[in-house]
């Protein structure tokens, strides 16, 4: 039952990471990406899945799928339905199911962070309906594929097993918001595993709709920089499987890391700027940290919102450096937009994944174009590849209508 | 266990502003008028049961937020302040409200305008528009004129989904984070949408509105009205089609008495009902159908079952009602109610919307 549930159990239950899988625009799995995120490479290019010859800015960190897809339970029918994105979280799906070596089942709850959704699948649909009226062939597929809870059942098709589906759409915090969501139902009890995470591709009217508000970089997306001028547009997904420490001991599965703490608050301030200050994400950041029993002094990592925008990044700033007080001055902050663009709701989860490498293999993700910093910035921004010691990282996400929402992750050792 | 109350209603629909005006509607039984949807390239129109216009200017309207919403939004919110009207004391600082806004087709006509306005000239798509086609600009703008909202969430799926709104709230209730928890259910017409639904359903009439359903732990906000109990969440797969699904959510609530009702969420479809029919063949009391009378409002018609059930036993009529949510494509939770302590003289709205104020 979903009301009345059985007593929260006391204290609540570790909640561990034990697959993860991810798709940027720097590679299809941990590995290519790893590689990539810890030299701080960049993968933009022009977009040319649709029009963008009346934009201000035409190029995005736009993904390779690849020819095939992995072998799934999915028939040749439902693989050709899919769209970008749900080929996206197919891939990121497939990556950590196999990782994690879970087995089908009756009853793995799926959570899942997108924006968009199917909206590329949406744009056909309308230009059909609009371009030609009277001609209905393929409209009712679109229809169905269209929505996002669709594509998760496309997962649960694929890899063969069943469970109720949350599609949490926060904006760009939808990502974190899911995980964080995830979180929250193996530590209240519901639930001793979920395959949770985020995804959203590049689709023409989300990419209209950042270059008509002029928040699109024409140079190149440089969060926390004096000099920044936008952010940059991405697309990916990412996927985790969490489940509690007693259940992947059970399994003697491999633990990648473990998530102690997730905070979410709400900024009232404006539907698409944050406020001044950042008393939303100090917010966020303050009730994570509770979460998680941990202090600014135990994070070794903090993977910023940093979406390169003059207001996101100053707020954020702010925020970050009232958190950390006098650990501000040694502290380690990159945003991972800088190399693969704003992924809106898969953003969060791929940036989960950004972290957990990091707690995994001991290094920072830099931002190359990064050179002079905002005067905000009480902290320091990764400039160059390094090697670290990082036990803890803390990862922020904050979106378009004010929910903002931050993950915190240990290393698992 | 904590005992959730219902401690607010709020809803807007075809029938009008406010729960009595859904009231009167489900009480008459009479299914409203239908109107003429243009949809571009047809000349036979499609078919809608919009909201009306309300009575007077909304004063929310005149809250920086909501200056340039979208009807959903308006919608979500004269729901929303309806439903909170009688539990939110003062100016509401410290009165923590979590909010949850489920949606299925969302803000589609900004969307719609502003990709009509991309594929025109994109160096010219309006930025006022773009930032309303978001799933999450109803809750942000409902959070704003709410201020104290600590923990807002955007959900969305088939209309089986807001009863996983209410799970949510209920959680978020029993960790005490919020004081009460709104959940909405809000959809908005524009043709795309009705001529979507048109390929699975074609005697559906699409309507829009919202609802919202205020919940609390407090039992000094109780309006008489429970939530008694949320089934399992019977998801749609490759192994269990829809009317599986819906047979496994009926099992789970309990078997008949004749003090109680069912509010199902037939449409008058014999293909597109047949699986709820079927989970119901056993049902011999009586029932509220709010879509044959309201229309296909995905969403808000998944609240104003909801609504319609908490009213029906707030009113004494009842002792209980169970609500039948067979989502179109996803999943089928059922949602059960039952007469509780009254402590709230008046649960639904008696003034007209125009006195919703923020």
């Amino acid at each position: 039952m979903l009301f009345p549930k059985n007593s929260f159990p006391a204290p609540p239950p570790r909640v561990v990471i034990t697959g993860a899988g991810i798709v940027t625009s720097l590679g299809q799995g941990w590995k290519p990406n790893a590689a990539a995120f810890r030299a701080g490479k960049t993968g933009f290019r022009p977009v040319t899945h649709f029009d963008v010859s009346q934009q201000r800015v035409k190029t995005a960190a736009v993904v390779d799928l690849p020819a095939v897809l992995p072998a799934t339970q999915l028939t040749e029918r439902q693989k050709k339905r899919l769209d970008r994105a749900s080929m996206m979280l197919l891939l990121a799906a497939h990556e950590a199911w196999q990782q994690s070596g879970w087995k089908p089942c009756g009853h793995l709850p799926v959570v899942l962070g997108t924006t968009a959704g199917g909206m590329t699948i949406g744009e056909e649909y309308f230009r059909q309906a609009v371009n030609l009226p009277h001609h209905h062939k393929g409209q009712p597929t679109r229809v169905l594929h269209y929505q996002s809870h669709i594509q998760a059942r496309m997962v649960l098709d694929a890899l063969g097993f069943a469970g109720p589906i949350t599609i949490i759409s926060n904006a760009c915090a939808s990502g974190t918001s899911a995980i964080g969501e995830a979180w929250e139902m193996i530590r209240r009890g519901q639930t001793d595993r979920v395959l949770t995470g985020g995804y959203d591709a590049l689709s023409q009217m989300v990419f209209s709709g950042f270059d008509s508000l002029q928040t699109l970089s024409p140079t190149s997306c440089r969060p926390f920089d004096a000099h920044r001028d936008g952010l940059a547009m991405g697309e990916g997904a990412a996927v985790l499987a969490l489940e509690t420490l007693e259940s992947a001991r059970q399994r003697e599965a491999g633990i990648l890391g473990e998530i102690i703490g997730y905070g979410t608050s709400m900024d009232r301030h404006h539907l698409t700027q944050p406020h001044p200050e950042g008393d939303a994400a100090y917010q966020a950041m303050q009730s994570a940290c509770t979460s998680a029993q941990v202090t600014a002094g135990d994070v070794d990592y903090i993977n910023a919102h940093g979406t390169g925008t003059p207001l996101n990044d100053q707020a954020e700033a702010k925020a970050i450096s009232r958190w950390a007080g006098n650990r501000a001055g040694n502290l380690p902050v990159s945003s991972t937009k800088a190399g693969i663009g704003h992924l809106l709701g898969g953003a969060g989860s791929v940036e989960a994944v950004v972290c957990l490498m990091c707690l995994r293999e001991q290094w920072l993700p830099p931002e190359l174009a990064f050179e002079t910093p905002d005067p905000a910035c009480a902290f320091r921004v990764v400039a160059r590849p390094e090697d670290a010691f990082v036990k803890v990282a803390l990862s922020n996400s904050f979106g378009f209508g004010g929910v903002n929402a931050t993950l915190i992750m240990r290393r698992w050792s | 266990m904590s005992r959730v109350f219902v401690c607010g209603l709020g809803s807007v629909s075809p029938a009008g502003w406010g729960v009595e005006a859904l009231r009167e509607a489900l009480e008459r039984n009479a299914a409203l008028p239908i109107q003429p949807l243009m949809r571009p390239g047809w000349q036979k129109p499609l078919n809608m049961r919009p909201v009306p216009n309300p009575p007077v200017r909304l004063p929310f309207l005149a809250h920086p937020h909501m200056r340039r919403t979208s009807p959903i939004t308006q919608y979500a919110a004269a729901a929303a302040l309806e439903a909170v009207k009688k539990v939110r004391p003062g100016d509401g600082a410290h009165f923590r409200i979590g909010i949850i806004v489920c949606l299925q087709t969302g803000c589609v006509q900004f969307s719609s305008r502003f990709f009509e306005e991309t594929l025109e000239n994109a160096a010219t798509a309006s930025p006022l528009l773009f930032p309303e086609t978001v799933f999450a600009a109803p809750a942000c703008h409902v959070a704003a004129l709410l201020e104290n909202t600590p923990l807002v969430c955007t959900l969305t799926g088939d209309a089986s989904s807001y009863a996983q709104g209410l799970a949510l709230g209920i959680d978020w209730l029993q960790e005490g984070r919020v004081d009460a928890c709104l959940a909405i259910g809000a959809e908005e017409i524009h043709w795309l949408s009705a001529d979507a639904l048109r390929h699975f359903n074609r005697r559906a009439i699409i309507s829009s509105g919202a609802a919202a359903l205020c919940l609390s732990l407090n039992p000094e906000w109780s309006s008489g009205v429970e939530l008694e109990l949320i089934t399992d969440v019977h998801s749609y797969t490759a192994l269990a089609d829809r009317r599986l699904a819906a047979k496994k959510m009926r099992t789970q609530l309990p078997a008949q008495d004749q003090a109680e009702i069912l509010c199902d969420g037939l449409v008058e479809s014999p293909r597109a009902d047949a699986p709820e029919t079927d989970a119901w063949a056993g049902w011999n009391g009586p029932r509220l159908s709010p879509k044959r009378v309201l229309g296909e409002g995905l969403m808000a018609a998944a609240g104003w079952q909801c609504v319609a059930a908490c009213d029906v036993i707030a009113s004494g009529k009842f002792n209980a009602a169970n609500v039948s949510l067979v989502g179109a494509n996803q999943q089928a939770v059922g949602v059960r109610f039952k007469q509780g302590d009254r402590i709230i003289s008046d649960l639904s709205l008696s003034t007209p919307a125009g006195s919703l104020a923020p």
